[in-house]
């Protein structure tokens, strides 16, 4: 895929999301990717929060809230319905954010990877529950500030690998990706819907929101945390993983920390022992 | 395959609920197993396996999973069954209000079962009664086949324009779900007149795409939970019309909203939902013959709840006994104090009784019907309120 591949028609517009906000941008890049032949479920979440209120619509293509849990479910359902009417050519597509993927809808994503209908499930990860105020979650990182891990404390469990969660159910693909590589993300959606079966991937969005940097960062705070190696750009696919992009020469991860207030407490041996882990888990 | 002719066959209440979801042309059957539901859907596995029903099986994790299912089948305006009892209906709860709260016609069936602690897998009906204030039609059926009747009526007062709601076929743990009875299993053609394709008003449709579930502000919500009320209560007449015609083209029909059973002149009448009535009738039967004035009302549906007829009926009674096989814990009977309710502002009002019985499965023979019966005859009207738990 190249830049001047990208549609040029807008499918979702003029949301309430924030400035710099990553979340509501890989709507848009989805959608432009899958086009108009694409139908949408979006839980409680930043994104529905958003987007979602009668008479605001800025989904221009079928949508609906889902409850919390249920995301995965209605995909299944909603896939095995299109596939009675004859319509398997339509892409149905899941929008869950980290709490709704790791915690509370892990057990449905489960169930319908299982089930093995055709669908799209985005984890659109900004590592806590940011439209409720920026609650924890199982994919909030080792160190992070939130306000139920407030300072003097801090998360102190790592994030739940949810690419290897789903690639231990054999699912036909998955990938993560980062907002700030957006052909690679392009790619993996097009990649993602030319399956005949479950698929999943999950894309880091930072928030400045919740993370505590400033609106014109979000991309750079992106490329941080690949570039320094604290977030992969994979695939997994018949059976294998493989990386997509490796950064040249990898930056440190301080500063990545550094530039965000939910790590500013860390001292610097918390900060080394953080980049003790990503050189292991390089090496 | 469609047999030409109706078939009389003895079967369970469970069977009779797979063979109208059979008849009823489903697209996608998303179920949960559940003791005592199980003996539905493992029949309905095995009709799409043998090649006697053109559906899709979704084997999925959970209750909640299953109902969630189902909407998104209804979204792809396809026509989904599920079916559950007990913990499983409580663990749709969230889904069972989004699905009425979203206008999903869904159909389910739940086979009443005892709710924990403690644990037991024998019939009363609490599970279902936890469910009502969700936005679900939910009708009480009687025998092996009116569930069948009912599930397959239950497609069109749900699918019907004027309600778009989903319904809650209820029938009773065991005593329906697992004893054989003699059922008519009509033939597809006579279905197929009755129940017309599922004719969707809004699905996910990508040539004209909608936002077809939203939040909603204040006045918006407001609104829409004012129409819910409206065509809840509307449902009222659709589910009358589709018993007479079901009964013009079957030869069946059941009362309507409530059934009555000797209620002509009588002094005293006993309440009851689902399958006790059947006992019921006969120690009406017995009491009638030994002089007594009692009748029977069964209740067929609970919500939306038959004020009319049940303000109608109990208009002419001195007292009425009201069975009820769940409580609303620090108060009394769910069908009592509806019951009470629809009859505010009656100049006369008649005394009633309310009994809890025939909880975690335990049995109400005919000589606890005469007890509740013969207890309702010797009050007057104006006694105050009494309950009583008659099982332990």
């Amino acid at each position: 895929m190249k830049l001047k591949d990208i549609s040029k028609e807008e499918f979702y517009r003029a949301s309430y999301g924030c400035a710099g906000c990553a979340a509501v941008l890989a709507v848009r890049l989805t959608i432009k990717t899958l086009g108009k032949n694409s139908v949408y479920v979006v839980p409680a979440n930043c994104i529905s929060t958003v987007s979602c209120y009668y008479p605001q619509a800025p989904f221009f293509v079928p949508f609906t809230v889902m409850a919390f849990a249920a995301t995965a479910a209605a995909l299944s359902g909603i896939s095995a319905g299109f596939k009675r009417k004859g319509r398997e050519d339509i892409h149905v597509v899941g929008f869950s954010g980290d709490g709704g993927t790791a915690d509370i809808g892990i057990q449905a994503l489960s169930g319908a990877i299982d089930c093995g209908n055709k669908f799209i499930y985005i984890c659109y990860d900004n590592e806590a529950y940011m439209n409720t105020g920026i609650q924890r979650s199982g994919l909030t990182p080792y160190g992070a500030v939130t306000s139920t891990t407030p300072a003097p404390c801090f998360e102190n469990r790592p994030k739940k690998d949810m690419l290897r969660i789903v690639a231990a159910h054999d699912i036909p693909y998955a990938a993560t990706a980062c907002i700030s590589y957006p052909l690679d993300y392009m790619e993996k959606v097009e990649k993602a819907s030319r399956v005949n079966g479950p698929t999943y991937i999950h894309i880091l969005t930072p928030c400045p929101t919740g993370w505590g940097f400033a609106p014109d960062e979000t991309i750079e705070i992106g490329r941080m945390a690949v570039e320094s190696g604290i977030w992969k750009l994979v695939e997994f696919e018949n059976g294998q993983f493989r990386t997509t992009y490796t950064p040249k020469r990898r930056r440190p991860v301080s500063e990545y920390l550094s530039a965000q207030t939910r790590f500013r407490h860390l001292s610097p041996e918390q900060v080394a022992a953080i980049q003790k882990e990503i050189d292991a888990a390089r090496a | 395959m469609a047999a030409k002719m109706p078939v009389r066959k003895y079967i369970t209440a469970n069977e009779a609920v797979a063979q109208a979801v059979r008849l009823a042309h489903v697209d996608v059957v998303a179920a949960y197993p559940i003791t005592p539901q199980t003996s539905i859907v493992e029949k309905i596995a095995k009709f799409i396996a043998d090649g006697e029903m053109d559906a899709d099986y979704l084997k999925v994790e959970s209750e909640h999973s299953s109902l969630t299912a189902c909407m998104g089948v209804r979204m792809a305006g396809a026509r989904a069954f599920t079916s559950t009892s007990s913990q499983g209906l409580e663990y749709m709860h969230e889904m069972l209000a989004y699905t009425a709260g979203g206008r999903y016609p869904l159909v389910l069936v739940n086979v009443c079962r005892s709710v924990a602690l403690p644990w037991s897998i024998w019939g009363d009906q609490q599970d279902a009664i936890q469910q009502r204030d969700t936005g679900w039609i939910q009708i009480f059926t009687e025998t092996g086949q009116e569930a069948l009747d009912m599930v397959l009526q239950a497609y069109r007062i749900a699918e019907d324009h004027r309600v778009l709601l989903p319904v809650m076929i209820c029938l009773d743990a065991f005593i329906q779900s697992h004893t054989e009875e003699l059922v008519e299993i009509p033939d597809q053609a006579t279905v197929d007149s009755f129940l017309p394709p599922y004719d969707p008003v809004v699905t996910l449709d990508v040539d004209d795409p909608y936002s077809i579930s939203v939040g909603g502000f204040g006045k918006h919500y407001a609104r829409w939970k004012m129409e819910q009320q409206e065509a809840t209560e509307k449902a009222r007449d659709i589910i009358l019309e589709m018993g007479d015609e079901f009964a013009r083209i079957f030869g069946r029909h059941y009362g309507g909203l409530i059934e009555e059973y000797r209620c002509d002149g009588a002094e005293a009448v006993l309440l009851a939902m689902g399958a006790f009535t059947g006992t019921a009738r006969e120690v009406v039967d017995e009491m009638r013959d030994e002089g007594r004035s009692v009748g029977l009302v069964k209740v067929r549906a609970f919500r939306p709840f038959p004020v009319e007829p049940l303000r109608k009926v109990l208009s002419t009674v001195k007292s009425a006994a009201v069975l009820d096989r769940d409580c609303s814990w620090g108060y009394e009977g769910a069908l009592a104090t509806d019951l009470k309710a629809a009859l505010y502002g009656l100049p006369d009002p008649p005394a009633i009784l309310n009994f809890i019985g025939g909880l975690g499965g335990a049995d109400v023979p005919p000589e606890k019907m005469k007890y509740m019966l013969e207890k309702a005859l010797a009050v007057e009207r104006g006694t105050t309120p009494h309950l009583e738990f008659i099982d332990p």
